[in-house]
């Protein structure tokens, strides 16, 4: 084992390690904001007393949920263009990405849901709200809350995940750093480095979470 | 559909050979994460701090860390310090070290739900701390641990297929390298996600069955 580390070479191209990161952020940010959406959409689905709509919301969870997401990317980035939809590989990456973070949000706001007490619910019937505007004004805001510590797991998640997006391309983290592996051979220095941003980052957003859930009062 | 039909036909045995290296790879790697992590998850609860700290560590290196990094840098690093892993022993190692990361998480979650008075109980009638692990504590921790662990059982079978990205041929690279000959990306692709999932809901299941009877037993 004669290996000296050097880590000069990685050093040298850390900015582009910096900018692969923040790439990794902006597809999990953008990926969870859409997921966000369809998850909230599905889970409400999920609830509903139509059968449809749970059998829908019932498909899409366990569909998304026992497919690889590598199989998912790769099929939404080849397959597609072959439909006649073309998108470039970001947008193809966040819809992957996006569609695999609705089924996992589907079952953390349907937790959140199941956790609503059902009082508030009626005292919002009793004053007169509508049924929407008592699901927008009551059961939304209560249900966010309770959800967010598992939405920010499901963000964590989703970060480490747009590592995959190194398959299709695209310059996050994960493929600046097989970039420098094979062009410096600086093997152990690039996996250790890129390995501990990942950590450094996935720490730091748990931090904020924290203290976001902190801020707010829990139901 | 003829026409897949004939192409499937054609490619069977590839994508056979795929199949059961995923499966293969898959259960390998969860006896192997499953006896590392009754370790880990037994020393991040019950050994002495200066013990319990490099357990830690690891727990979080590996939980902190994506899981297409840890299978590069298990295909790469252990060349340079002169150890030659095939991609296929590199891959398992690093699905191994991760599955026993997030099993021996999830087995310290069950031992600490124990109420600790039954540790006090099982010490005062005179049973050794290992008797108390293995009559006591483990069979109520792993029943409790099940249907999470099925569910990194599925993340598992999932995960196989980022080694394709290291040139192991499990389903998933089989089946680009089928679609590289007859350019029949959706079926093929469809095809294999079809197969996973097929796979992981019979796990799934499973699952669902051996909770049913352990609990029966309660």
């Amino acid at each position: 084992m004669n290996y000296t580390l050097h880590f000069g070479a990685v050093w040298a191209s850390f900015d582009h390690l910096l900018g692969g990161l923040a790439i990794g952020l902006a597809l999990a940010v953008a990926a969870v904001a859409v997921g966000t959406v369809l998850g909230l959409l599905s889970a409400f689905a999920s609830v509903s007393k139509s059968r449809l709509l749970r059998g829908i919301s019932g498909t899409y969870v366990l569909l998304i949920r026992n497919i690889p997401l590598l199989v998912l990317v790769l099929l939404v980035y080849f397959a597609l263009p072959a439909t006649g939809i073309r998108l470039d590989k970001y947008e193809s990456f966040i819809g992957s990405l996006a569609l695999y973070a609705g089924a996992y949000l589907t079952e953390v706001f349907r937790a959140g849901l199941l956790s609503v007490p059902k009082g508030i619910v009626e005292a919002g019937r009793a004053i007169g709200l509508t049924r929407m505007q008592t699901n927008l004004s009551v059961v939304m805001p209560v249900m966010l809350r309770n959800s967010l510590p598992s939405l920010g797991n499901t963000f964590i998640g989703m970060f480490k995940d747009s590592s995959i997006a190194a398959a299709i391309a695209i310059p996050e983290l994960t493929f600046e750093a097989r970039k420098i592996n094979v062009d410096t051979f600086r093997v152990v220095e690039t996996w250790t480095v890129a390995s501990g941003l990942y950590i450094a980052a996935c720490f730091t957003i748990a931090a904020l979470l924290r203290r976001l859930e902190r801020r707010f009062p829990k139901f | 559909m003829d026409a897949f039909l004939a192409q499937l036909w054609i490619a069977r045995w590839p994508i056979f050979d795929g199949f059961l290296m995923t499966l293969g790879i898959s259960a390998g790697t969860i006896v192997f994460g499953t006896i590392l992590g009754c370790i880990v998850g037994i020393q991040l609860v019950f050994a002495p701090l200066w013990l319990r700290l490099p357990f830690r560590a690891y727990v979080d290196i590996m939980r902190g860390t994506p899981l297409l990094v840890l299978i590069l840098a298990a295909f790469y690093i252990p060349a340079v310090l002169g150890l030659s892993l095939s991609a296929a022993q590199a891959g398992t190692l690093a699905l191994g070290l991760f599955a026993g990361a997030h099993i021996g998480e999830l087995l310290r979650g069950s031992l600490q739900a124990i109420p600790p008075g039954q540790i006090e109980a099982g010490r005062s009638i005179g049973l050794t701390f290992p008797q108390i692990l293995a009559n006591v504590l483990l069979p109520q921790a792993l029943r409790t641990s099940l249907p999470p662990w099925i569910n990194t059982g599925v993340e598992l079978i999932k995960g196989s297929s980022l080694l394709s990205m290291i040139g192991v041929g499990e389903l998933l690279l089989k089946t680009q390298e089928v679609i590289g000959r007859n350019f029949m990306t959706i079926q093929f692709y469809v095809f294999a996600g079809v197969l996973y999932l097929v796979v992981n809901i019979a796990l799934d299941m499973l699952g669902k069955s051996m909770e049913r009877r352990l609990g029966a037993r309660q």
